[in-house]
């Protein structure tokens, strides 16, 4: 287990200091001078001189990494030009909401993508087949700001059952908080469900076809006993080590429905900074999104390693 | 499809009796493709919407970005088919126009993709040792960055419009384009009609554009017809957060972002653009998901 433990951790280390200098490198793509753009539109050039001096930005390229790189390690990710307030600060404030919306989501994927993967998989070519796969189809398909914007069209503004938008902490008002998250939440789940939907499926197709469970069945087991048990703890965990691998998707989609939903969260502070050229706290947000992804990545191998005594022998 | 039998063809020529597929073997493909009714439906669909949009000046009533005070908002009728907007365009006629951009979208950024992960994964596979790895931890680290938010932040630092998205967007995509050519050249590679070429020392060149890209081309078609849903969607989303086609030029995304504003009364502003994304969208994942099963059973 510990060398596999360090075998992971050395491969992760190289592609944690890659995604740094890609961070770090989408600060050259912009058009000019740096200084010149994160002054605003006045362009004091007192501002520019200053900037110039604390961003480093006369010095050469690996020297002005080395500056950055070890202030992100400080955990000093730079501050905001709008609010002047410390990057992560910002980021730390707006990721509470966005992990309820992203924990809420999940749950929705989850009660929704697994009944009907094993439903599709249990009655393969049966019409709940057909129906769990076109469901999964149109889960891909669907834009979730378009799905978002029809949801508000039907339940805010013809039925009047929910709030189109505006936020509440869970702490001042959990009833209305849920009311707020709730389609945002299925928005969002619809996706990840569908991928659920199509893992679980095939998952469950290739234990049921699997010794032990014909041997379950031969013993005279019900279906249910022979599905439930004997099948889905056997399938679920390659489900759940997917599910964990679809947090991008959950993020990137988080950003989208947070625009829809005016939902003050880490999707909105992305989309706000780019618009306010506020370019630290866009680099910021993707250096956190993209550590978390690798460290929730090393979770799921170690739950997996953990959980399957046949791959121990094996990687190690 | 004629595309895709016209790289096929040019791929067999081949010079040392090599195991590529010979001229026609796309045909059983092709038949296989064809007896999959969704398929059938996603192609014909894919294909009326490259028609929308290259006839789109004789299709489209009005024109897309003129505007009419005279026609605010107004519900679908026989002069505006799908109604107007907010400021009284036909929606029908962006609707229409708007096809350019998302295919274009899907298409350019897709290509570009392919373009650049495909000969860098092959790299990695052929070369290997350090070569492989390095490119091997860069590719993990791009797709550490979820796809969209890669994809936000390049196009904010590229600056916001329809180029700089496709751009933004097709890096984005190179990543996974990497992983699985990188994983198939290192299938192929260790096959004998490698080994024979090699052996009658035949340049790694061209061993690697006549005898491995060939093999390979069928999981990178697969994944290019999915890749293009993904991107068409991706384009959709960065227009409607305001970072793809700007205003006034018609983009589905950038409608849905406009009719965001008036869903309580003008909702047809916001049920037609969406409804083009989803049937384009969904038509390329079928298209994707028949040609997976005809080319490449094994990924299913």
């Amino acid at each position: 287990m510990i060398e596999f433990l360090v075998k992971r951790v050395a491969t992760i280390l190289p592609t944690l200091v890659f995604v740094s200098v890609l961070i770090f490198g989408l600060q050259q793509l912009l058009p000019g001078d740096p200084a010149v753009i994160l002054a605003g539109e006045e362009r004091d050039p007192n501002v520019v001189a200053y900037l110039h001096q604390k961003l480093h930005l006369d010095d050469p390229l690996p020297v002005r990494y080395g500056y950055w790189i070890g202030g992100v390690l400080r955990g000093d990710l730079g501050e905001s030009v709008r609010t002047q307030q410390p990057v992560l600060d910002l980021i730390v404030q707006k990721l509470p909401v966005t992990i309820e919306l992203a924990v809420l989501a999940m749950a929705i994927a989850l009660l929704i993508g697994i009944p009907a993967g094993i439903v599709s998989a249990v009655g393969r070519g049966t019409a709940w087949d057909l129906g769990a796969n076109a469901f999964a189809l149109w889960g891909l398909s669907t834009p979730n700001f378009w799905l978002g914007i029809l949801m508000i069209l039907l339940f805010s503004v013809q039925l009047g059952w929910l709030p189109a938008s505006g936020y509440v902490s869970p702490l001042e008002d959990l009833r209305g908080n849920l009311a707020a998250m709730i389609m945002p939440a299925f928005v969002l789940g619809n996706a990840i469900a569908a991928v659920l939907m199509r893992h679980t499926r095939s998952a469950m197709l290739q234990v049921l076809n699997a010794d032990y469970v014909r041997t379950a069945r031969a013993k005279g087991l019900s279906e249910r006993a022979v599905v439930l048990k004997h099948s889905l703890r056997n399938a679920l965990t390659p489900i759940i080590t997917l599910g964990a691998l679809e947090f991008g998707t959950l993020l990137s989609g988080a950003v989208l429905t947070e625009q829809v939903f005016t939902i003050p969260g880490f999707g909105k502070l992305i989309v706000d900074s780019v618009f306010n050229r506020d370019y630290a706290v866009v680099q910021g947000v993707v250096l956190v999104t993209a550590t978390a992804y690798i460290a929730l990545n090393l979770l799921a191998d170690i739950a997996y390693f953990a959980a399957n005594p046949k791959l121990r022998g094996r990687l190690s | 499809m004629t595309a895709i039998l016209g790289t096929a063809s040019v791929a067999t020529v081949d010079d040392v009796g090599a195991r590529v597929p010979p001229p026609g073997a796309w045909r059983p493909v092709w038949r296989k493709l064809r007896r999959r009714r969704s398929a059938m439906i996603g192609l014909v669909v894919v294909a009326l919407f490259i028609g929308a949009a290259l006839f789109a000046p004789w299709l489209a009533p009005f024109d897309p970005i003129e505007t009419s005070w005279s026609a605010i908002r107004k519900a679908p009728s026989a002069a505006h088919w799908f109604g107007t907007d907010d400021i009284g365009r036909d929606v029908f006629s962006r609707v229409v126009w708007g096809t350019r951009a998302s295919l274009l979208a899907g298409v350019v950024a897709v290509s570009i993709a392919v373009a650049l992960g495909v000969p860098i994964g092959m790299t990695a596979g052929l070369v290997g040792g350090f070569v492989d790895a390095l490119i091997s931890r860069i590719t993990d680290a791009f797709l550490a960055c979820p796809f969209l938010i890669l994809a936000i932040a390049l196009a904010a630092f590229l600056g916001p419009n329809l180029t700089n998205a496709m751009i933004a967007i097709g890096v984005s995509a190179t990543p996974i384009f990497v992983r699985l050519t990188r994983a198939q050249v290192i299938n192929v590679k260790v096959e004998e009609y490698i080994e024979a070429a090699r052996a009658l020392g035949t340049s790694p060149f061209r061993i690697a554009w006549r005898h491995v890209l060939p093999n390979i081309l069928a999981p990178v078609i697969v994944q290019s017809t999915l890749a293009i849903a993904a991107a068409i969607i991706a384009e959709a989303s960065l227009s409607f957060l305001g970072l793809g086609q700007q205003p006034p030029a018609p983009s589905w995304g950038s409608m849905l972002n406009t009719a965001k504003n008036y869903v309580d009364n003008a909702p047809w502003m916001a049920i037609w653009p969406g409804l083009a994304i989803f049937l384009l969208v969904l038509s390329f994942n079928l298209l994707g998901d028949g040609l997976r099963d005809a080319l490449d059973p094994r990924q299913r």
